[in-house]
């Protein structure tokens, strides 16, 4: 973002462009394309475009309008590609839930959804309009800390769904606080790292003389190994490994990222690889997911029918390179969480593998913009900050698309913006809300004056 | 700390990479074998998505489908099940497809791209093409005069068109309802169960796939071995042939259930069915000869489709005289179709000609435009024209003064042969009786149906009289629906 205002002459204080307008063009677009992919669906299963369409296209232009002059208002300079990103991708989650409840008539979860998307929109829009600063949640590190510890917590007194202890109900809402601690724990990584990261970059004793190889001192150690070891006892303890897995690399990428040691690298493979055969070989739930990620069709040998994994990975065949078009699938065969863990496998059947390529390229734009304006930032704390929660979306795509893919085991987890669930959503508007500040600071700061 | 943000911005690229990678290899390399596995439903519920187009006897469905509304739609319904089973076999959600169901399922479900708007169409669209039509050359009036010849007996009777090659009548019976085995239910897994389990196999369509000792109908192709081969010259000329024969190089000795069998002419013992005039002349005829005539006449000839699969009729190729002499009257390894002796007897009435039999006239897109027509084809020529003008006489002969009389048919010229088959250990089990004939209308240039019937006829004794007696009146049920009907 700094070579758009290149000019001959210096100027003491060079500011890049707001490019507001681009933002509200390609928001344009952004609705636009579920609003045709709402009407594709009615088209392809009724022969008639849904009755609703128009209001839907009306509701998702509103959020998406709101938002935008949000951003207009409270952070003109901020990246103008990552509302319009999260918009479509939240869009086309409406789109692929609506589809799927034409198959269950019992269940409609897509107006649900809209409820939390605009929970959603209206918490970034909050976000954008109060936080003024990003610098400002430095000071909550440790309360930021605490409260993700005891939102990790409660859920295990609440009990499991599906084999995992991660949701809160509460009358006819379940909520799961652990999507929210995602952030709180990234605030918190950031703003210690950044507050330490000379510490744990020049202390610390060589082993095994390799020079490069240096562990850091217990005592600077010490206090974020132990909030690591909880964090993660607690999610073994929810049996939610996907979210461990997610917890351990931000804080391994962070750690890196904050003082360049490969030490970490190391020590952080070494215990992801005993963790994961700890895991692996002892807690049952988890060594079922591994068999099954290893022997995919072996219920099918055994006589028992495809498992969910063998059906997602049917859907993503019967995808094909163009796909079938929007409803005229069937990844309803999936059954139990079609519509959230295995969204993707709709998406893979009636898009094929060029529909599920922009949506692995949209995320890997929006993580693109946050790792941007991590570069561009010149505080450490607003360098991790956007680093953690663009690698929370970049970790959280490959955790889960892995999975339904058959790349690595299967880990009950949310695509972002993607799939049903209403803290998910939440979050990750939230997510988007604090990238859109900070990537507004990062480009509103004046530019050095060699550089312009 | 740039440096370290580049390279962990590196690893989360190196991450999409491992996605879109593994992406094009579940959905794009590896797809295909995903699509196959039975487990997936996919291909059954696209299958069953859609009405299976109809098959169509006399321009009439005899074929249908029935929303269900399930997840597997469409189920398949017939009218007249019994009746047609023989010719369009099933179209099971559980136990897949037989007979025409089976041969022509690429255009009844519709995947067949011949029935695609343009080539490749379908590939890009992924629409699918509804069900296409076959269009049978049966004839419902002969079909049912068959059936009904039938009766509650067990047996089977093919008719051809012996100008053309098209399959009349398909008959097989006992019959069963395929609308039984269509669906998904535990109905359908009993009646499965049920059917197969019935002693009267009522599945086995023996009109193409069970093979028959053919008995004295066999006398036709021996006839037409000997006269094509030179061995006799005069139809009326004594045949030097003892009465009772004894087997050569056995002592096991012939005889026949009629009388002046001895020295008699080819006209007597193929009129009254001398086995003893006819085990000797396979034996002079030799056995290179006789299976010469046979294979061209279709035995011995795997393969073929009609385009239901059709057993392989026999005659065996190996053998000493005494078992030769036998294979001469039907006896012994011979075994053939009753679509076999149909094709025979067409020879005989279409100039030695074997037409490629055929069930199927054309098959068309939903709207009725041609995907595919069958012509007439020629086979074989099964003997000589002069050889088949005599064999006519013969068969005719039969049916004028012999021991198919009950085939006559007033003011139509019509040939036949009798035949009784014994089988099982000791002859014990139920006799087969047979009859094969053609009929041709005068002033008619060719003759216009060939059939042949096989009945399991607890009544028939070792006497030929018996196939004239309870198959040939079937036969002249048939005979007289397709000459009405032509």
């Amino acid at each position: 973002m700094t070579g758009t205002a290149a000019e001959p002459t210096p100027v003491p204080a060079v500011r890049v462009p707001r490019r507001r307008g681009t933002e509200l063009a390609l928001l344009v677009v952004a609705v636009l394309l579920p609003v045709y992919g709402y009407c594709d669906v009615g088209l392809a299963r009724d022969g008639s475009v849904p009755p609703g369409a128009a209001g839907y296209g009306a509701g998702l232009g509103v959020l998406a309008l709101l938002a935008h002059l949000a951003v207009r208002l409270r952070a003109p300079y901020a990246d103008p590609l990552l509302l319009p990103i999260a918009v479509l991708l939240n869009g086309l989650g409406l789109v692929l839930i609506y589809r799927l409840d034409l198959e269950t008539p019992g269940d409609h979860a897509a107006p649900t959804q809209l409820v939390w998307s605009t929970v959603g929109v209206a918490l970034f829009i909050g976000v954008v309009f109060f936080l003024r600063d990003h610098r400002v949640l430095q000071r909550y590190a440790y309360l930021s800390v605490v409260t993700a510890l005891v939102l990790m917590i409660v859920p295990i007194f609440f009990p499991a769904v599906n084999g995992a202890r991660i949701w809160i109900r509460i009358g006819g809402f379940s909520i799961q606080p652990g999507e929210f601690a995602k952030i709180l724990l990234a605030v918190f990584f950031a703003s210690y790292l950044a507050a330490n990261r000379n510490a744990l970059a020049y202390t610390g004793r060589t082993v095994w003389k390799f020079k490069r190889l240096q562990l850091p001192t217990g005592r600077v150690l010490g206090p974020i190994v132990a909030i690591w070891l909880l964090s993660v006892g607690v999610l073994v303890l929810e049996r939610d490994l996907g979210t461990s897995l997610l917890f351990f690399g931000l804080f391994v990428i962070l750690l890196y990222v904050a003082t360049g040691r490969t030490g970490w690298i190391a020590v952080g493979l070494l215990l992801a690889a005993v963790g994961a055969f700890a895991v692996g070989s002892l807690e049952p739930h988890v060594h079922s997911r591994v068999q099954d990620w290893l022997h995919p069709f072996a219920s099918i040998d055994a006589g028992e029918g495809p498992n969910q994994l063998a059906q997602s990975l049917f859907a993503f065949a019967a995808g094909g390179l163009l796909g079938t078009g929007l409803g005229d699938g069937h990844s309803i065969l999936i059954g139990f969480a079609a519509k959230s863990d295995f969204i993707l496998a709709t998406a893979g059947e009636e898009l094929g593998l060029t529909g599920l390529t922009a949506i692995f390229l949209l995320y890997a734009l929006l993580v693109e913009r946050g790792y941007r304006a991590g570069l561009a930032l010149r505080d450490p704390f607003g360098r991790l900050l956007a680093i953690g929660l663009a690698s929370i979306v970049a970790l959280q795509v490959f955790v889960i698309a892995g999975g339904v893919t058959g790349l690595i085991p299967l880990t009950g987890m949310a695509m972002p913006f993607l799939a049903q669930g209403g803290s998910s959503v939440v979050t990750n508007w939230i997510i988007v809300a604090l990238l859109i500040r900070v990537s507004d600071s990062a480009r509103a700061q004046p530019l050095p004056r060699e550089r312009a | 700390m740039t440096k370290y943000i580049r390279r962990a911005a590196a690893f989360c690229a190196l991450l999409l990479v491992a996605l879109l990678v593994n992406a094009s290899r579940v959905q794009v390399v590896d797809s295909g074998t995903y699509d196959d596995n039975p487990a997936n439903r996919r291909q059954a519920i696209t299958r069953f998505d859609q009405p299976r187009g109809d098959i169509l006897v006399d321009g009439r469905a005899v074929t249908g489908s029935r929303d269900t509304g399930e997840q597997l739609r469409h189920e398949r319904t017939y009218r007249n099940g019994p009746l047609y089973a023989p010719v369009t076999g099933f179209a099971s959600q559980v136990y897949g497809t037989t007979f025409l169901e089976h041969a022509e399922d690429d255009v009844l479900s519709g995947t067949d791209p011949m029935l695609a708007p343009l080539p490749l169409w379908n590939d890009i669209t992924r629409a699918q093409n509804p069900g296409g039509k076959v269009v049978t050359t049966i004839k419902a009036a002969v079909q049912q005069a068959a059936h009904a010849g039938l009766g509650g007996k067990k047996g089977a009777v093919a008719a051809l068109d012996p100008a053309t090659g098209e399959v009349l009548a398909l008959v097989s019976t006992p019959s069963y309802d395929p609308e039984r085995l269509s669906g998904t239910s535990t109905a359908v897994t009993d009646a499965w169960a049920e059917l197969n389990a019935d002693p009267d196999k009522p599945m086995l369509n023996r009109a193409l796939s069970q093979t028959y000792p053919p008995g004295s109908t066999f006398k036709v192709v021996t006839a037409a071995a000997a006269l094509d081969a030179g061995g006799i010259d005069d139809l009326d000329a004594p045949t030097e042939s003892p009465d009772p024969y004894t087997l050569p190089g056995t002592s096991t000795s012939l005889a026949n259930e009629v009388e002046g069998c001895a020295d008699a002419s080819l006209r007597y013992a193929f009129q009254w069915s001398c086995n003893t005039v006819f085990a000797k002349l396979g034996v002079d005829t030799g056995q290179d000869a006789l299976a010469g005539t046979a294979k061209k006449f279709g035995f011995d000839t795997p393969g073929l489709k009609i385009p239901s699969p059709v057993a392989t009729s026999t005659f065996d190729t190996s053998m000493d005289d005494a078992q030769l002499a036998l294979s001469a009257i039907g006896q012994y390894d011979t075994r053939a179709t009753p679509l076999q002796m149909a094709m025979v007897s067409a020879a005989v009435a279409g100039g030695g000609s074997v037409k490629a039999p055929h069930l199927v006239d054309r098959t068309t897109t939903d709207d009725g435009d041609t995907v595919a027509s069958s012509g007439t084809e020629t086979l074989r020529q099964a003997m000589n024209p002069g050889t088949a003008v005599q064999l006519r006489e013969l068969m005719t002969d039969v049916v004028e003064e012999g021991t198919g009389a009950n085939a006559a048919i007033d003011g139509v010229t019509v040939g036949g042969k009798t035949g009784t088959a014994q089988h099982g250990i000791g002859n014990t089990g139920t006799p087969y009786a047979w009859f094969i004939a053609w009929a041709q209308k005068p002033g008619d240039a060719e003759a216009s149906v060939a059939v042949a019937v096989v009945v399991e006829d607890a009544a028939a004794d070792r006497s030929d009289i018996s196939g004239g007696g309870s198959a040939a009146p079937i036969a002249k049920a048939v005979m007289e629906a397709a000459l009405s009907g032509g």
